[in-house]
């Protein structure tokens, strides 16, 4: 160790001013907790929908807001991509509708099977975003211009592909599964417990591995309270849509995704060089790494994750028509990963938070449509959410900057 | 000239007082205007090399001959004793030149460790998708900043963003140390510090010297300069305008060669050529 002082310890005996409930709660307004300031959120707006209508935190109810996120959430995966690259990606709503649109074509008019035209969806979504990420970095076009654009363009396109009729209805089982099965309750729970051992045994594994190599841990309660509050939220998830239909696969599916992209952009050379360039990408380009490339990539993936996020919302409305993919899909879908804590200025957040911003803004949707209100009270109100976040995270990467010595 | 080339890391064991890096003749134009006019520099292993002039003297283009950012137009570039041409950043990379800019090319995002590993990360396998190592970089982060004494930093997994100038600029140095250099060039590793910060700075490139690397130091700060540099080698309107030994004494002709009024000879003609 060389006599480096690193040790946490030492760190927080720096920081040592006030109890621990006061440091705590530096922290939350400091932004470090981002994903925990977004729970509590929710945790506020759940309490107040339930104190409004009782109906709200059924297992029923708690089902549906998980099918109702599905799209959205995945489609929200590809837009933190590009967000933390501080970039803008306006198209993801028009390209989930072009896709949803070419895969109902194939399905019904060309009969092709369900995964071939699953995959074509998502093919087009990707050369969609390999043809903006290269039309952005080799002409030194703004994002925004360029997936502003192909906002106009792919709804033309979506038209187009539809034809005449408008609306297709999909009768393919495969696809319309997507949305409308659930597993079994045993399965559920087997799966749960999977995930719970898995954690566990990579967490341990990790201090492990720095206890051998003699670095300092942090602090065993804090991987304890991660460990107990997912093991918490996953059991707690399963025992309450397990009585209802079952744990939704579309659910299943979102948090695959989710958690693949968490490891990518969190243990792979290609995540870490996302934030560098989203960071700061003369450093990045200094650093070596490929800046066009690394953009390049993150709007392929963006638009491919929208374009399943649109066969997502398609097999659970079993139909594809010209406003598929159009409305507030693609405000949504980008408020979501904002409301938690993602930097629009690039290089801070997480995948999980497309979680979490769609379970806010899906719970609004929800609760507001129990209490059957009006749209324009939903708009209003979650537009509110929107700007209370944002100005949050506005107010606290100022200070974070400025306490830059 | 002191050159008591004792590397505890037996880095070179270069032949005496030959020059690590060799500039000789080095011309520049940018259109009409001639940037570096015959301009020379020697710099040697475990040696501090100041190189200072005003605004406009050409410094930055000449790190940009070394550096390869902007190749010089002509003369030669000797590399521990063979002519080598350096076209590009990587040429310059791959002899072994390191540079350290001044606004220092850091993420603000990430943590040292992060940013010492920027764009070279360990990992498990060479392969596209492979994990990263975190153990191991964290690992010789810590004992790279440890033989540099850089003690202020309370973790290696502080974010950047948060950490004073001199830390960054500490950061900053270690990072270009990653790839082995047997030069480094340092631009104005100073500025905008305060007092204790550039102590710390000074100390560092002290130590870089005691490694046995080459350090070229570009400064407006005489007084940084006078602390830490070996010699100083001053630019005058993209020529040499002098070389001088760090010695208090030298204090006066140093300024005088960078402001070019000494003995009331014309500034172009600005030739005084103290040889140590």
């Amino acid at each position: 160790m060389t006599g480096f002082p690193s040790t946490v310890a030492e760190r927080d005996a720096v920081d040592e001013s006030g109890n621990a409930l006061q440091r705590v709660l530096r922290k939350l307004a400091a932004g470090e907790l981002g994903s925990l300031r977004v729970l509590i959120v929710l945790a506020i707006i759940w309490v107040i929908f339930q104190i409004a209508n009782d109906r709200f935190l059924t297992a029923i109810n708690l089902t549906n807001l998980t099918l109702q996120i599905a799209a959205v959430g995945c489609i929200s995966v590809g837009v933190t991509l590009v967000l933390l690259l501080g970039e803008i990606d306006l198209s993801v709503g028009a390209v989930s509708g072009l896709a949803a649109a070419v895969m109902a074509v194939l399905s019904v008019k060309h009969g092709w099977g369900p995964y071939p035209a699953i995959l074509a969806a998502i093919a087009v979504g990707a050369a969609i975003g390999l043809f903006q990420g290269t039309v952005s970095t080799r002409l030194a076009i703004p994002t925004f211009v360029v997936t502003l654009a192909g906002l106009l363009a792919w709804q033309g396109a979506q038209l187009y592909v539809l034809g005449s009729t408008g609306t297709l209805n999909i009768n393919d089982e495969t696809i319309t599964n997507l949305a409308g099965v659930f597993l079994d309750d045993w399965v559920g729970w087997a799966v749960a417990l999977v995930v719970i051992v898995g954690l566990v045994v990579t967490e341990l594994g990790f201090r492990r591995q720095r206890a051998a190599a003699g670095l300092v841990q942090a602090p065993p309660v804090g991987s304890a309270i991660r460990l107990v509050g997912a093991a918490v939220a996953l059991l707690g998830g399963v025992y309450v849509v397990n009585q209802d239909r079952g744990v939704p696969l579309s659910l299943v599916i979102l948090l695959v995704i989710i958690a693949f992209f968490h490891w990518l952009l969190t243990r792979t050379r290609f995540g870490r060089h996302v934030y560098a360039v989203g960071g700061n990408d003369e450093a990045a380009r200094r650093a070596g790494i490929p800046v066009a490339r690394i953009r390049t990539i993150v709007f392929v993936l963006a638009s491919a994750l929208a374009a399943f996020g649109g066969v997502l919302a398609a097999s659970r409305l079993q139909a594809v028509n010209q406003s598929s993919g159009g409305s507030d899909l693609l405000l949504l879908a980008i408020a979501g990963p904002v409301i938690a804590g993602t930097s629009l200025f690039g290089g801070r957040g997480s995948v999980w938070g497309a979680l979490l911003g769609a379970l806010v803004i899906g719970s609004i949707s929800n609760g507001m449509d129990l209490l059957a209100l009006e749209s324009s009270v939903k708009f209003m109100v979650t537009g509110g959410v929107l700007l209370g976040a944002v100005a949050l995270d506005a107010a606290t990467s100022s200070r974070r900057t400025t306490g830059r010595t | 000239m002191t050159q008591a080339a004792v590397s505890p890391s037996g880095a070179s064991a270069s032949g005496g007082a030959a020059p690590l890096l060799k500039l000789s003749g080095i011309t520049k134009t940018f259109g009409a205007v001639r940037a570096l006019d015959d301009v020379a520099l020697d710099v040697r292993a475990g040696e501090v090399v100041a190189l200072v002039g005003d605004n406009g003297a050409g410094k930055s283009t000449l790190i940009k001959t070394i550096s390869g950012a902007g190749p010089a137009d002509g003369g030669s570039i000797t590399f521990e004793g063979r002519e080598v041409h350096i076209k590009s950043p990587q040429d310059s990379t791959s002899l072994g030149i390191a540079v350290v800019y001044q606004d220092l090319a850091l993420c603000d995002n990430l943590d040292v460790v992060e940013n010492l590993y920027l764009g070279r990360e360990a990992r498990f396998h060479n392969q596209p998708f492979s994990r990263m190592n975190e153990v191991e970089m964290e690992q010789h982060a810590i004992e790279l900043l440890g033989e540099l004494q850089v003690k202020t930093l309370a973790s290696v997994r502080t974010e950047v963003g948060s950490l004073s100038g001199g830390q960054r600029q500490s950061v900053a140095i270690a990072r270009s140390l990653l790839g082995e250099p047997k030069i480094v060039i340092l631009d104005e590793p100073t500025a905008a510090l305060g007092v204790a910060q550039t102590a710390q700075v000074l100390a560092l490139v002290k130590r870089l010297k005691e490694r046995g690397l080459g350090v070229v130091l570009i400064s407006h700060n005489l007084s940084d300069v006078f602390e830490v540099a070996d010699r100083i080698v001053v630019l005058r309107l993209g020529r040499n305008g002098g070389e001088y030994p760090a010695t208090s004494d030298q204090r006066q002709a140093v300024v005088a060669a960078i402001t070019g009024v000494s003995d009331d000879k014309p500034a172009s003609a600005a030739t005084t050529e103290v040889q140590s």
